[in-house]
């Protein structure tokens, strides 16, 4: 048995500072039995984003075609504006602009998993294929079937959860270790790619011009189903990502420490890399693939947070503010023509994985 | 260092061990005690089999056939978080995140004492405060890992390995890739943890005359078997070490410490 004595404590204020990393906290009860680690910036950080992507969303809901004050918006929250406004904001704005958060959120969150889990910055659900499987079912759904909302929808979870787990069963092997997901993933990317070209060659032009406007990610005529697909997602799937951010903390110290430590190494890390996958295959199934957002917002938070914490929470207020803001700039920045959100995500996020890589390849790392 | 605990250190030992990964077990029904509360090194060419008994002590590696035990508890059956209370192990090329400062990597050492809603307690505070000071890393605790020198971070290690509070610690190779100096730097200060509070230390060591040194148990290995273990004064003689690594030397007595000291040939290549 255990035979280790209790510790001699002196009391805290003898020797100098707490052996906790600096700017986190402890928030403690006694009562309940209760301690739990804060890191400071990075609440600070959450609260930022999520405060500039609220203020984001007010945006969205004032601005378009018909442009109305900040003022005109709130009444519409207090009953008293016109019966139009009311429907401009509740039925048209209001989904688009929330699925636009949940959305961003949900790629965030996934992102930065795959990106701690790999332990490496380039991952996202876009590399590795899981948005690439949502694609494909997606696509099969609008050619094959009639292509409803709840078609496309079922058809994009389908196609991700499955490619996640085919994934998982071909990097398999005594184990999943990091850079052999990311191998396989590459492949799988590349496989379902030709695969929804190929069905995309194979049916009519207006067929094909639907799942075109799919395929780019668009947050065109989003309506409350939307919202509800994605934001039940999140509400189930965040707590679960956030629970295990404990394992993630020790996945992250390479797989033998973590074993050494206690931690059940293949089966957190199978758990680990689900929540990614529906994670992702939400954002997929309401929004098609939006580019480059699971890339860019955990690597914007890690940058700013100097990598000391795994930071979920200010990625997903940071995904959110990065669609929120492509889908209102590809709202209105461009006259009478309404982009695609994807394309802007993309043109605004190939610049910055540029900038990534020739910044890692003069530093040198891999 | 009065804060670090004071135990009676595990027993560890094996019972007709196989171990292996895919294809031929690389260690065949290998029966060893070590000594509790004293300092075991484990030497051997390249490829001997001593990471992969060190892993399967450590159960990162688990028996294909035999058994491990601890205190006479078989690992295998314990619970992986509690053995985790019991049982360190440091690997050989560990990995930290980026930009992870000491104190972090140092604090991560309390998982297996700690839940999701207890996730810092007085235990923990003092047990990483006392691993920084044992290790001299109290000065650095705010710095980034991936600037420590090779010998700073190797002791950043060391202290995540004590912050878990173990009486027993494996050590897979703590001193490659560390200058002489460096090297001297960890083993005095797993030497100290061994005498001072009474852990029982495994490591892998490269470098037969500083394991001759540091041992009070010394496994010599060779394709996989024991080749001889007992106390290095006792077992290491030419004949072991040309067995055991292919190389022609004379043993002396080292005048410092008279433990055994192992000269190679000059021109022992030409002449193995």
């Amino acid at each position: 048995m255990s035979t280790l004595p209790g510790e001699p404590h002196s009391s805290p204020s003898t020797s100098g500072g707490t052996p906790l990393p600096r700017g986190t906290h402890v928030l403690r009860s006694h009562r309940l039995g209760v301690a739990v680690r804060v890191y400071r910036p990075a609440l600070v950080l959450g609260c930022v984003l999520g405060g500039l992507a609220f203020a984001a969303t007010v945006a969205s809901l004032a601005l378009g075609d018909f442009t109305m004050t900040v003022t005109d918006v709130l009444s519409v929250f207090t009953g008293r504006s016109s019966p139009m406004l009311a429907h401009v904001v509740v039925d048209m704005r209001l989904p688009r602009a929330l699925t636009a958060a949940g959305v961003g959120a949900a790629l965030a969150i996934s992102g930065m998993i795959l990106q701690r889990l790999a332990h490496n910055p380039l991952v996202s659900p876009d590399i590795i294929g899981i948005n690439a499987g949502a694609t494909t079912a997606a696509v099969c759904a609008i050619v094959a079937l009639t292509g409803s909302t709840r078609q496309v929808t079922g058809a994009a979870l389908a196609g991700a959860v499955g490619t996640a787990l085919l994934l998982y069963l071909l990097a398999y092997r005594r184990g999943v270790a990091g850079y052999r997901l990311v191998l396989v993933g590459i492949g799988l990317t590349a496989m379902l790619t030709s695969v929804t070209s190929y069905l995309i060659t194979r049916t009519d032009l207006n067929t094909a011009a639907r799942a075109m406007i799919w395929l780019t990610g668009s947050l065109a005529n989003r309506s409350w189903d939307h919202v509800g697909i994605i934001w039940l997602g999140l509400a189930v799937l965040a707590p679960i990502a956030l629970a295990l951010t404990r394992q993630l903390r020790l996945l992250q110290l390479g797989d033998d420490t973590a074993a050494a430590l206690g931690g059940r190494v293949q089966l957190a890390r199978a758990a680990l890399l689900f929540t990614a996958a529906a994670t992702a295959a939400g954002a997929t199934a309401v929004a098609g693939p939006v580019a480059f957002v699971a890339l860019v917002a955990p690597q914007i938070v890690r940058r700013l947070l100097r990598e000391r914490a795994v930071a979920l929470l200010p990625a997903a207020a940071c995904g959110a503010l990065l669609v929120l803001g492509a889908d209102l700039l590809a709202r209105t920045a461009f006259g009478g023509t309404e982009l695609p959100v994807g394309v802007l995500t993309g043109v605004l996020g190939a610049p910055y994985l540029l900038y990534l890589l020739t910044r890692m390849n003069r530093i040198g790392q891999a | 260092m009065s804060t670090q605990p004071h135990t009676t250190g595990g027993r560890i030992a094996t019972s007709d061990l196989t171990l292996g990964y895919d294809g031929s077990p690389i260690i065949s029904e290998l029966s060893l005690e070590l000594p509790p509360a004293r300092i075991t090194c484990i030497v051997g060419a390249n490829g001997c089999g001593k990471s992969t008994l060190l892993r399967g002590l450590g159960r990162l590696l688990r028996p294909r056939d035999g058994s491990v035990t601890l205190d006479g508890e078989e690992i295998a059956r314990m619970p992986t978080g509690k053995l985790a209370t019991r049982l360190g192990l440091l690997p050989q090329q560990p990995l930290a995140p980026d930009g992870i400062t000491v104190s972090d990597l140092v604090g991560r050492g309390r998982h297996p004492h700690q839940r999701w809603f207890r996730q810092w307690s007085r235990a923990d505070e003092a047990a990483v405060r006392s691993a920084l000071d044992a290790t001299g890393l109290t000065g650095l605790s705010d710095a980034a890992v991936d600037e420590l020198s090779g010998g700073q971070r190797q002791r950043a290690w060391i202290a995540l390995a004590l912050a878990q509070q173990t009486e027993t610690m494996l050590l897979d190779e703590p001193t490659t890739f560390l200058d002489l100096a460096h090297q001297i730097e960890v083993l005095d200060l797993l030497a100290e943890l061994n005498s001072e509070h009474g852990r029982t230390v495994v490591l892998v060591l490269h470098d037969l005359n500083l394991a001759c040194r540091y041992a009070d148990h010394l496994i010599a290995m060779r394709d996989g078997a024991v080749a001889a273990t007992g106390e290095p004064a006792e077992i290491v003689t030419a004949d072991l070490v040309r067995e055991v690594f292919g190389l022609p030397c004379e043993v002396m007595d080292d005048p410092l410490t008279h433990t055994p000291l192992v000269l190679p040939r000059p021109g022992a290549r030409k002449r193995r």
